[in-house]
């Protein structure tokens, strides 16, 4: 997201759900998009039927390659080669939005030196895609009237994310597909309601509506909403919270529904650091791989026992609501954080969930207008100032909040891991349809588990032939990292070279063997690229 | 007048429409309602079950009025003796090679053809002959298909193809022995999104594990919004008893109804036995139950104690995208107000 904040002004989806339907023209860049998000990739197959063209760019030949025009087979880690390619050819063929340039953006002349290297011939050496499957890509987009990039994890998981999101951001400005309905850049959010956490300031360098903690002014506002003194030092990511408790420099840890030994890279890593903590409270509704390592664990209500808001990858704020009490003596989050907070000292007064919204709507004028009402008749979309604002499908329109959004120049640099003899194959993660992260829910719902009973690595038919592999057979996958023994499934997704492993099984956990390198913007580790090896296992 | 509108009237009612809609969507637009089974707004038009029929001033015959696109000046009747004695034998047909175990069925009170057949008051059936019967089970965890209550509407083929892109079923064999099933009858292996389970106008398709856990006018509904990936789409959950025993989406959502696998189906960890349900404590390491007291008051003197040690800046909290924004923007405070850091993130990067 800060990839997006940093160009625009803002890091969200910048079109809604509905919109994707009047796309003439879909780029899916790093995204499984019928898998990960199955409503989304509903909306793309009904574009299609209306007439839309989609271009994917993947590793792998995911299933919304069948209804694509074009798909391009880039080796992963290859995307700022294939993007800054394909901006090539958009200038070479005068397919820029002149006007759009000038009027919106700022450092245009040294952007487009910067491409001046980037032939389809040398990118097809680089990214593996034909040059003339880049150079119909280029055309494809440059020439649609409205046109949208959707991406996840595929662009960001990288320790050159930030960079990708640069490349696709740059993309989009030159041919001036924003600030329209149905046009502009969409980052799919993962989570029900990772967007609302986001938002809500859940990070560590910005206070709910993204605010900095280290702008006094903005320090001082809260320190007056909030009745505290406050840090102006911004805080660590997740990721740096793990090395710094390692290094015993963090002693203590608060949890809340979430599984970092399952979904850190290098787990076994992140699991020693969890135990050198002096203190680690886990609050979640099952005992997670993580709350065994805890010294209290406290019993959560889930999704269906508590009232509130989420926020989609649409920036829609919805209403969840209550529909059955929490089994035991389980609590919902709020009153378990407001009862620890009273006894650290800080009173909390809340009478409502709604009373909280509005607390927000005081600090984060974004989202000022909303009011559960208000949310009866299928959500609202930030921003919403007002009690009267309609909410924003779609932004920028009329221009960017940060006035004129800049280009930045970026180049390709290979991912931190690559292949070498010992470690020959690309090793990718990702999810599948049937499980959901690290499977603390959809692992516990047994028909699901009928369906997706167990973790497989996907490998190229040709891959399989040359170790010897059959389908099925049990295979010990190594990296720099660790050892998972886990069964091969022969598939054509892959192209040779290059394995895929969803991470949500904790017997032959992925993140075993993934790598720690984290983007030095945004702290997000490369997830996507590592180095494996893969030898015939014993089978059970 | 605009061009492009066409006048029409139906019982009486004149109105003026777009060209190119059909007599069924006229008459839904005046709010009149004309029974059909295996019509869908977002399917395309099929035409199979004849219930729609209507009378057209000037035509011979009654037409089908899903498929019967508005002209101008035309004039409608929705409902004439003739045309319900017609509705009557179709419902009549179906029933004949229907098992009559409405008793037991999990669609039962929310059965197009059960609603059906209580308005025209059939019981007797003059066409009581030869069934169909189906001895297979289909074998898949989500979807039981009970193919001797399918009446062949077509819809569950449609939106498997139409909207989901799919066509994990057709139509196979001709006539009497005409059947939806997947190809060479296997079980059905594919996306198990329900979405066909959803446009079953009868018992034909239900979800496995709905069976006999309550009949719809037995529930409770709630709106609410899905717990798995960042879609957002609208759940109904269906609550008998304090325990969801169904889920199901409404049409004029996000998601226009439909769902994944896992927002239909996926719901069970709700009340899973494995829940957490008390507070946990370890000790020598092993967990043993405690009060909310007891837990809270060790969580906050060991905090309090970190801190006066190591500062603010040796504490650390992960919040998460399954809480509410309003869980967020408290856990946000606390560690930032109460605990005096920012060192706060949750899952955004995995």
């Amino acid at each position: 997201m800060a990839g997006l904040a940093t160009v625009f002004g803002s890091g969200a989806m910048t079109n809604s759900i509905p919109e994707i339907e009047n796309n003439d023209l879909i780029f899916v860049i790093g995204s499984n998009t019928t898998e990960t998000h199955p409503i989304i990739g509903l909306r793309m197959k009904k574009a299609v039927r209306k007439g839309a063209k989609i271009i994917i760019a993947d590793p792998r030949k995911i299933d919304l390659v069948r209804f694509s025009e074009l798909w391009l087979q880039h080796k992963p880690g290859t995307d700022i080669e294939l993007l800054n390619s394909i901006m090539h050819v958009i200038l070479k063929e005068h397919l820029i939005n002149k006007k759009f340039i000038n009027e919106w953006t700022e450092e245009f002349d040294n952007f487009k030196k910067s491409l001046k290297d980037y032939t389809p011939e040398k990118a097809e050496k680089i990214t593996g895609v034909p040059k003339n499957s880049i150079i119909k890509a280029a055309r494809l987009y440059g020439k649609a009237e409205r046109p949208a990039i959707y991406y996840t994890m595929g662009i960001t998981q990288h320790a050159h994310g930030t960079n990708n999101v640069f490349a696709i951001a740059n993309l989009a400005l030159m041919t001036g597909n924003l600030g329209r309905e149905s046009v502009g850049v969409n980052p799919l959010r993962g989570q029900n309601n990772v967007q609302g956490a986001t938002d809500m300031g859940c990070i560590p360098n910005q206070y709910p509506g993204y605010q900095r903690v280290d702008s006094i002014n903005i320090k001082e506002k809260f320190e007056a909403a909030w009745s505290a003194k406050l840090s102006d030092k911004p805080g660590l990511t997740a990721t740096e919270m793990i090395l710094a408790a390692d290094r015993s420099i963090l002693k203590a840890m608060y949890i809340i529904g979430e599984n970092p030994a399952i979904s850190d890279p290098d787990i076994n890593h992140t699991v020693k650091a969890l135990k050198k903590l002096d203190l680690l409270v886990v609050q979640d509704i099952f005992m997670t791989e993580t709350a065994e390592l805890a010294d209290v664990v406290l019993p959560a209500a889930c999704f269906a026992e508590k009232d509130g808001i989420f926020t989609n990858t649409e920036r829609r704020l919805q209403r969840v609501k209550k529909a059955v009490i929490p089994p035991g003596n389980a609590k919902e989050d709020s009153s378990i954080i407001i009862e620890l907070s009273r006894r650290m000292g800080y009173e909390m007064n809340y009478n409502s969930a709604e009373e909280i919204l509005h607390e927000t709507g005081s600090v984060w004028p974004a989202v000022a207008g909303i009011t559960y009402s208000r949310l009866e008749t299928g959500g609202l979309q930030w921003p919403c100032p007002t009690r009267d604002h309609p909410g924003t499908p779609y932004l920028f329109k009329g221009g960017f909040p940060r006035g004129k959004a800049s280009f930045i120049p970026v180049h390709h640099s290979p991912s931190k891991e690559l292949p070498d003899k010992e470690y020959p194959f690309i090793l990718t993660t990702g999810r599948q349809l049937f499980q959901y992260h690290t499977g603390t829910m959809t692992r516990k719902v047994p028909e699901l588990n009928q369906v997706a009973p167990s973790a497989y690595i996907e490998i190229n038919p040709e891959d399989a032939k040359k170790l010897g592999i059959a389908n099925n057979e049990i295979l010990k996958v190594s990296s720099r990292r660790g050892v998972i023994n886990i069964k091969a499934l022969l598939s054509d997704k892959p192209s040779s070279g290059v394995v895929f492993i969803p991470f949500h099984y904790k017997e032959a956990a992925a993140n075993i063997l993934t790598n720690t390198e984290l983007d030095p913007i945004c702290k997000i580790p490369e997830l996507k690229v590592c180095a494996v090896k893969i030898e015939k296992g014993k089978n059970r | 007048m605009d061009s492009n509108m066409l006048k029409i009237t139906i019982n009486g009612v004149a109105s003026e429409v777009p060209n190119g809609t059909t007599i069924l969507e006229a008459a839904k637009l005046l709010d009149i309602h004309i029974p059909t089974l295996c019509h869908h707004p977002k399917l395309s038009v099929f035409g199979g079950c004849r219930l729609c029929i209507v009378e057209v001033k000037g035509g011979k015959r009654p037409v089908i009025s899903c498929a019967t696109p508005v002209a101008d000046g035309m004039e409608v009747k929705t409902s004439t003796p003739r045309i319900e004695e017609i509705r009557k034998t179709i419902i009549e047909l179906i029933l004949s090679d229907h098992p009559n175990d409405c008793m037991i069925c999990e669609k039962a009170g929310d059965c197009t053809l059960q609603e059906l057949a209580y308005f025209y008051g059939i019981r007797e059936n003059r066409f009581a002959g030869e069934r169909r019967t189906y001895d297979k089970k289909d074998n898949n965890p989500f979807i039981e298909r009970d193919m001797e209550k399918c009446i062949l509407c077509g819809k569950c083929v449609s939106i498997c193809d139409e909207i989901q892109g799919v066509g994990a079923i057709d139509f196979s064999y001709r006539g009497f022995n005409a059947k939806v099933c997947p190809p060479f009858e296997k079980d059905l292996n594919c996306e198990f999104c329900g979405q066909c389970v959803s446009v079953c106008p009868t018992g034909a398709l239900t979800g496995k594990m709905w069976s006999y856990k309550g009949r719809q006018k037995d529930v409770r509904e709630v709106d609410t919004i899905c717990p798995y990936c960042g879609c957002g789409c609208s759940l109904t959950l269906h609550v008998r008893q304090n325990k969801v025993i169904r889920v199901s989406s409404k049409e004029n959502t996000i998601n226009e109804g439909w769902l994944c696998p896992k927002g239909r189906f996926g719901y069970s960890f709700i009340d899973s036995p494995e829940r957490l349900k008390t507070p946990l404590i370890k000790e020598n390491g092993k967990f043993r139950e405690a009060t909310w007291d007891e837990a809270l008051d060790l969580i906050a003197s060991k905090l309090k104690k970190i801190r006066s040690k190591h500062g603010p800046d040796s504490i650390g909290g992960l919040s998460s995208a399954r809480c509410t924004n309003e869980e967020n923007y408290i856990f946000q405070k606390f560690i930032r107000a109460a605990i005096g850091t920012n060192n706060v993130d949750h899952c955004a990067r995995y």
